[in-house]
């Protein structure tokens, strides 16, 4: 049949499950005999652990065994999956993250104890008889301070808190010199504050052994559940592979905090051994507000130089990067190969240097959150080249035309290569910048400011252009990076007798519709009805293998495996087919789920040759029976999406408010397979760069202490938060995979921040505040005293 | 994220919930939407909950004597829907709707809000503003407490451990005018500064606090500036001089002494034009 799924907004298959309450979390999975497990958490960000009395604990009614970090002295901690080393060569430190803390706790919240009883309720009340010793010793949250002499040590092996320093791109003294021959050089001291990622669901596990088949089972609420069990197996407890199911059921939301392998996922699946019980521990909402991998935080100075004519000649860029207090799975990747390497934007610099200085503190540990390193490289230049506009008096729209990477579309002509390290796919950044102004209307909006500054009423507008690096990864390019994992992915496409599909792809869904989107491609692909295909992820006995979803991969490099089975699917049904029609294989061709003999009306069914395939009476002597193909699939390059977001708001003068007014987003995703899903990963991902912008940060007291772990205190953005957004596309296919297609995940976290704090900053200077930069998130109090 | 134990008793009438409630180890459970939180993360371990959301009495919104008496256990929502209150206290349906959003306004009540005393909860500046009464009752009987000498601090009331509060008797004064102005706290929605404000027809006005220090309060201060005489923009600016001058000043992360005192004197600038 002809089927027309590609491109249609076709309503989202999972969602019936959804809304109707039948989704399927680890929270909702029960098993027979289960326990469940409860912390005790240190209160302390940093303190001595003298001695831990788990006696009264242990006889509260229900308690099946406590634990605690000196039972598992022998059992590794969790690894860090990323190795950046230090410029001088010298190997990152990497001190063991242990499942239990032992000896020491390192942040609030560090795990002292685990207790498991017959219910949660029972784990709470002999968690809170567990009796701990500490003395609590000096913290250090912040990673500028931590790098001071003096600052109080998070790991002996680890002077001066430094994990690892780095630097990329054009040598510092060419930089240096371009700088200090700059006609007007904008220089700019900034935070990039610390975010909560706030999944819906909070992290999840159950830990399960069969005595008699001595097989391990994981539920983790995880975005990768492949390379859970990977690092699980291979790295903490030893376990064989082959002996070990993981399964990421579904999962409510992820943000980048559910890919790392965390030390309560290696706890519980331990546990559960030793028990021989299954265990299930589910996240409070205050643990997953201070203990889910935090995103972000850094502290930065970036100078950007100009010479007479507005181009820019050199960027320099130093920044503190906040490990926490250990190194999570992908920490040090974020603020070196995801921030550094984005650092061109969409500029013609000539001449750029980042150094970047990756610190521990006595706080929760920070991984790659929405964006990953790539909104806080999109922050900075957009920041910098808006405020060097206001400086030197010039249009901010002119000042980044005039400095903008000319159109390339990667096939005639060749990528661009970037100062540091990357060769951008294709790309046509001119046109999301015009059609961006063209939907603000830029010279009503300039008049109708004028106006309102006349009569007191702070306007403005903030504009913001991002490119980012997703499809992630080239398996040889990450390694050479310090990755100790290949970054393909795997699809296996099993056609059944009757000619239902079932997919299996290593790719995981947690909100972004893989259900729908791949089995659009698949059903067009074959010519048949999206309901004949079924999208299987998520357990790693059923799938073969995948590194998961995270960097806006699934479809560039999920999608693409999946491509690579039909087309072994095609070409074997070709032989099929030709076999039963007494035709060459070469003279068949494949369309609309019908293999045909070229020129003539000869032809089978796609349903005809899966049955053949696995019924194979009639069949060449030379084949396989079965219809059903896996394909590994690494990508030769990543994929570059980019976009123009504006932002309008209106600033209070009386209080500082910000009102949000407009929001325009123009984004380049390449090839879009579902208009409407696509569309919603947009306004989820500006909703989310406009609390950053507006609402959203972790806050530390000076004695590590999270001072807005709940939302009375820690804001997220709200419907009426927000106007309605405006978006925008424009197509510039990836030239390097099979469907064209870039990436859409990330793309509205990253651009929208910078056009918020724009905007604010525009409308300041309106009125005759000519402020240069303000504290994110711009609460009406931050905005109010900048302009007192 | 999970209550120590505890016995639950429904009550059906107030006698029963106040035999229930006993003295000290026992906790009131209305609408549930200050208390549980603090349930689920045991900072408030009660023996007991009396349930007292299904006594109908206590839902009920009345005339008496000219003025409005709304039962303790109204929700907010059932304020802000109320006829009468709409069209003879539409301060209180004002205020009502702002609080939180629709599901706490359909759990939330307004005699549970002023029990809990949080000291940037809506009801507070409202109740004062309007010269309201809280009807209470304990085993020693029945009691009524104007509103100026309920709120004693932060999370402290005049109420006794073994009272309940029945109802909260509103004067309805014809002619008079009355807002609530409340700049939000973005992440709660509490007021980080509120004001509410009444002008009687013989020139008196009352102007309450709320989220500006441990206690709602009223601002004799600022009162004073603009009582007997006309609400013009020099009486009102004067009032504005004299707000949140000589308090203790709350602070937070979204709000320091400096800008909560300014946005005190704004929110009492609004609330006056809006009653001019």
């Amino acid at each position: 049949m002809s089927t027309n799924y590609i491109g249609k907004s076709v309503k989202r298959v999972e969602d019936k499950r959804f809304v109707t309450g039948k989704g399927n979390y680890t929270d909702d999975i029960v098993l027979p005999g289960m326990t469940h497990g409860m912390f005790v958490r240190s209160p302390y960000a940093h303190a001595k652990i003298k001695g831990i009395d788990t006696a009264a604990a242990q006889q509260m009614p229900g308690v099946v065994a406590i634990f605690t970090g000196a039972d598992l002295a022998e059992v590794n901690g969790v690894p860090c999956g990323w190795q950046v080393n230090f410029k001088s060569g010298d190997t990152m430190k990497e001190p063991k993250h242990p499942l239990l803390a032992h000896g020491k706790a390192l942040h609030v919240g560090d795990p002292v104890a685990f207790v498991i009883a017959e219910t949660r309720e029972q784990a709470k009340d002999a968690a809170d008889a567990v009796e701990v010793d500490y003395e609590e010793l000096p913290a250090v949250t912040n990673p500028a301070a931590g790098v001071q002499a003096g600052a109080p040590l998070v790991h002996d092996e680890a002077p001066g808190n430094v994990a690892f320093d780095w630097e990329l791109g054009n040598p510092k003294a060419e930089v240096d010199a371009a700088l200090a021959a700059a006609a007007h050089v904008t220089t700019l001291e900034f935070v990039n504050q610390r975010m909560a990622p706030n999944a819906i669901e909070p992290r999840s596990y159950i830990g399960a052994y069969d005595t008699t088949s001595d097989k391990y089972t994981l539920y983790t609420s995880t975005q990768n559940p492949h390379l859970i069990r990977l690092l699980m197996c291979a790295f903490v407890l030893g376990i064989p592979e082959h002996k070990v199911r993981v399964v990421g059921p579904d999962v409510g939301g992820g943000f980048g905090s559910k890919i790392f392998h965390y030390t309560e996922e290696a706890l519980i699946t331990w546990c559960a051994q030793k028990i021989s019980r299954p265990v299930k521990w589910t996240s409070t909402r205050s643990e997953a507000f201070m203990l889910d991998a935090h995103g972000r935080d850094h502290v930065t100075k970036a100078q950007m130089g100009f010479d007479a004519n507005g181009k820019i000649t050199a960027l320099k860029v130093h920044t503190y990067a906040n490990m926490g207090a250990f190194l999570s799975t992908f920490a040090p990747a974020v603020p070196t190969y995801l921030h550094g390497t984005l650092l061109q934007g969409l500029y013609t610099t000539p001449k750029i240097n980042v150094d970047v200085t990756a610190v521990f503190t006595h706080t929760n540990a920070v991984d790659a959150y929405r964006g990953a390193g790539r909104p806080e490289a999109t922050y900075l230049l957009e920041r910098l080249i808006d405020l060097s506009a206001l400086e030197m008096g010039v249009d901010p729209v002119e000042l980044r035309l005039k400095n903008l990477i000319p159109p390339f579309d990667g096939v005639t002509q060749p990528g661009y290569q970037t100062q540091v390290a990357l060769q951008y796919d294709s790309g046509n950044y001119q046109g999301v910048i015009e059609k961006g102004l063209a939907m603000l209307g830029y010279a009503d909006f300039r008049k109708a400011q004028k106006e309102a500054a006349e009569s007191g009423k702070l306007l403005g507008v903030g504009f913001s252009t991002y490119i980012e690096a997703c499809g992630i990864a080239p398996s040889a390019v990450v390694g050479s990076l310090g990755a100790r994992a290949g970054l393909y992915e795997v699809g296996q496409v099993r056609v059944q007798p009757t000619g239902k599909v079932s997919v299996f792809t290593g790719a995981h869904s947690h909100g972004q519709g893989h259900e729908t989107t791949f089995a659009q491609v698949v059903a067009d692909k074959l010519g048949i009805p999206m309901e004949d295909v079924d999208i299987v992820h998520g357990d790693s006995d059923t799938v073969a293998f995948g590194m998961g979803t995270y960097g806006s991969r699934s479809l560039a490099v999920g999608g693409s495996a999946i491509i690579k089975s039909i087309d072994k699917i095609v070409e074997k049904g070709k032989k099929i087919a030709a076999h039963k029609l007494e035709a060459a294989p070469g003279d068949m061709e494949f369309a609309n789920g019908k293999f045909t003999v070229k020129g003539t009306d000869k032809s089978l069914s796609f349903g005809d040759i899966a049955l053949t395939a696995y019924v194979p009476h009639v069949y060449p002597a030379d084949l396989e029976p079965g219809l059903d193909f896996s394909s590994f699939y690494d990508p030769t390059n990543f994929t570059y999406p980019f976009g123009c977001h504006i932002a309008v708001v209106e600033v209070e003068q009386e209080t500082g408010k910000v009102a949000l007014k407009r929001f325009i987003a123009v984004d380049d995703v390449g090839n879009v397979i579902n208009p409407m899903i696509v569309d919603g990963q947009i306004h989820g991902g500006v909703a989310q760069g406009i609390g950053q912008a507006l609402f959203e940060g972790v806050e530390y007291d000076e004695n590590g202490q999270m001072t807005n772990a709940s939302y009375m205190d820690y804001c997220m953005p709200r419907a009426d938060d927000l106007p309605m957004f405006e978006t925008g596309s424009q197509v510039t296919p990836c030239p390097h995979n099979p469907l064209g297609v870039k990436g859409a995940g990330e793309a509205g976290c990253i651009g929208s921040t910078p056009a918020v704090v724009n905007a604010v900053i525009d409308a300041l200077w309106s009125g005759g505040h000519k402020v240069r930069d303000i504290l994110m998130p711009l609460t009406p109090e931050r905005v109010w005293t900048a302009m007192q | 994220m999970i209550p120590t134990t505890f016995e639950y008793t429904k009550a059906t009438t107030v006698a029963d919930a106040i035999a229930a409630l006993g003295n000290g180890d026992g906790k009131i459970l209305a609408g549930g939407h200050s208390l549980v939180p603090a349930l689920k993360l045991r900072l408030n371990q009660p023996e007991r909950l009396v349930d007292i959301s299904q006594i109908a009495e206590l839902r009920a919104i009345r005339e008496e004597n000219g003025g409005l008496v709304i039962g303790a256990a109204a929700t907010h929502n059932d304020i802000a829907t109320n006829p009468l209150v709409r069209s003879k206290l539409p301060m209180f349906a004002e205020s009502a709707g702002q609080i939180g959003d629709v599901q706490v306004r359909n759990r939330g009540t307004i005699g549970g809000s002023l029990a809990h005393a949080d000291p940037a909860a809506d009801w507070s500046a409202v109740v004062l503003a309007a010269g309201a009464t809280i009807a209470v009752q304990g085993p020693k009987g029945a009691r009524k407490i104007a509103a100026s000498d309920f709120f004693t601090g932060i999370f402290m009331t005049a109420l006794a451990e073994d009272e309940i509060i029945t109802a909260i008797h509103v004067p309805v004064v014809a002619g008079a005018r009355a807002t609530y102005q409340k700049f939000a706290q973005p992440a709660s929605r509490f007021a980080l500064v509120g004001c509410a404000a009444q002008r009687t027809p013989d020139g008196q006005v009352h102007i309450a606090f709320t989220g500006l220090s441990d206690t709602p309060h009223r601002d004799h201060a600022a009162e004073a500036a603009v009582s007997g005489k006309p609400l013009d923009a020099a009486a009102i600016a004067a009032a504005a001089a004299a707000a949140g001058e000589g308090v203790s000043i709350n602070v937070d992360h979204y709000a320091s002494e400096k800008y909560r005192k300014h946005l005190a004197k704004v929110y009492l600038k609004r609330a006056l034009e809006a009653i001019a």
